[in-house]
């Protein structure tokens, strides 16, 4: 699985994707197939305010329940209402199936976040150890 | 998203575990064993649930332990270290029991099978292997008894789901068709001879669990070949955690959540396989106490009627808040695809329907007790 260069990440494991002043939030591969078979993903009310390094809702597999931390700060205006039926879809397409898009409070938070390579570089030193 | 325990290399193998690694099985350290939780090439723990529940899946077993008793005086000794009445086993027959401690709380449950005349085969749980073997040994001392660990002498595979036993029947002459439920039998499998074979599991399936010898090469060959056999069958290899999902959905207790060193044989509601009226066993005298004074807790079995899944150690509370208990174990259930949880509650909590609240992350999340197994197979075998 390729993880895509326009996104950044995070060492929790989301990814965001900037666009202007909307980003769009997920999980990536390596979390969903740490996680195995996803059942249940809990998600905030749109207009929430979610701040950086903070949790914003929790992702549940058969085995573990796991926080979702903010990537950036901002205001939630979207929410991927399909996920509530079908959390499977985070393991079948994990960098398609997003789960919020929030307006970012500053686009230049994501500059400190992970590029692809290095989240690569990252996952590969968590798996070695 | 918090990073994955990653596991360390004093973890115990079982003969298995490079075949395990070959297959692309995910591997955890479960009680200091490093064993496959999952097989993503079998689609992982749902995948792996479902195929025990309508065809046929394998697990490796082989870090549980084997104590053997045996010598004229095996029976009572036996009979002294166990809850259920092990004088009622026939040769070849095996029964659900549990070890206890004076005070009538769990050194472990266990599987007793009867080889011969004296000769009785336990079968113990991985993570207190050595915790039983010096009980066992301790409280027979006065027992004309040889006391054997034969926890790494063993591979043990189990073979659970309705198609087990056509898979089996495919390796071996033993006659599978006349062993019953809890019963053994011996019989040449995949070319090894003397194999014994018991109809146990740990799945709410029909099932099998063979002992073979533990050497690698031969243990690789033997899940290989039942593979194989299996394949027209839909088989599966399975891990720790479908394993897990398929006892919790059929109540079968698991050591260290709903029964441990400081819950009673009443608490856990297992009254069946303990057995007063027998001669004197440890912890009996402080059960019929017990019993006289009535339990404060009992296991209740729960559904999720919100959004939520209840995990192990979560609060149980009532409707304003108050503590109640808590979970023992709680999951998805893949077969009924509902959230269900065993929890200890004090007994007026527990009546069928009555209306409950987990407590998951801060929040109270409504569940009704039901009864339980919540899974029973069908009885067609």
């Amino acid at each position: 699985m390729s993880y895509p260069t326009d996104f950044k990440y995070t060492k929790e494991h989301e990814w965001i994707k900037g666009d202007g002043k909307v980003a769009t939030i997920g999980i990536t591969h390596y979390a969903q197939d740490s996680l195995g078979d996803i059942v249940f993903v809990e998600l905030p009310k749109t207009g929430t305010q979610i701040t950086k390094g903070k949790t914003f809702g929790s992702v549940e597999s058969v085995k573990a329940v796991s926080d979702l931390y903010a990537p950036a700060s901002g205001v939630v205006t979207d929410v991927n209402a399909e996920l509530a039926n079908s959390p499977e879809k985070v393991n079948k397409d994990p960098h398609g199936s997003w789960m919020i898009k929030i307006n970012l409070q500053d686009p230049n938070e994501l500059n400190s976040l992970l590029s692809a390579a290095d989240y690569e570089k990252f996952i590969n030193e968590e798996t070695a150890h | 998203m918090p990073a994955v325990e990653a596991t360390t290399p004093t973890l115990r193998k079982t003969a298995l575990h490079s075949t395990h690694r070959q297959m692309g099985a995910k591997m955890v350290d479960f009680n200091g064993w490093e064993m496959p939780v999952e097989y993503p090439s079998a689609g992982g723990i749902i995948a792996e649930h479902m195929a025990v529940r309508t065809a046929v899946g394998i697990f490796d077993v082989s870090h549980m332990g084997d104590i053997r008793l045996a010598g004229p005086d095996a029976l009572a000794a036996v009979q002294h270290i166990s809850m259920n009445d092990a004088s009622r086993l026939a040769v070849n027959q095996a029964q659900y029991s549990a070890l206890l401690y004076p005070q009538g709380t769990f050194v472990d449950d266990v599987i007793i099978h009867r080889l011969a005349e004296h000769d009785y085969l336990l079968v113990i749980n991985a993570g207190t292997r050595e915790k039983d073997f010096d009980w066992v040994q301790e409280n027979t001392r006065q027992f004309d008894c040889g006391v054997e660990n034969l926890s790494d002498d063993f591979t043990q595979i189990a073979i659970q789901g309705r198609k087990a036993a056509r898979l089996l029947q495919k390796l071996t002459d033993a006659d599978l068709s006349g062993l019953r439920f809890y019963w053994v039998t011996y019989g040449t499998l995949c070319g090894l001879r003397n194999i014994l074979i018991a109809r146990t599991g740990y799945t709410g399936e029909d099932g099998f669990e063979i002992y073979i010898p533990s050497d690698e090469l031969v243990s690789a060959r033997v899940w290989q070949e039942i593979l194989e056999a299996g394949a027209e069958f839909g088989v599966v290899p399975c891990g720790l955690g479908s394993r897990n999902t398929l006892r919790l959905e059929a109540r079968l207790p698991l050591y260290g959540h709903e029964i441990s060193d400081t819950i009673n044989v009443w608490e856990a509601g297992l009254d069946r396989f303990c057995r007063m009226d027998k001669p004197e066993f440890i912890g009996q005298s402080a059960l019929a106490l017990a019993q006289a004074s009535g339990t404060k807790r009992t296991l209740a079995g729960l559904e999720m009627i919100e959004r939520g899944i209840a995990r192990d150690g979560y609060k149980v509370l009532d409707g304003v808040g108050r503590e109640l208990g808590y979970v023992t174990s709680g999951s998805y259930a893949p077969f009924l695809k509902k959230n269900i949880a065993l929890a200890y509650v004090a007994p007026e909590f527990s009546a069928l329907g009555n209306i409950l609240w987990v407590e998951i992350r801060g929040r109270g999340v409504q569940a009704r007790v039901v009864t339980t197994p919540f899974y029973k197979r069908p009885r067609t075998v």
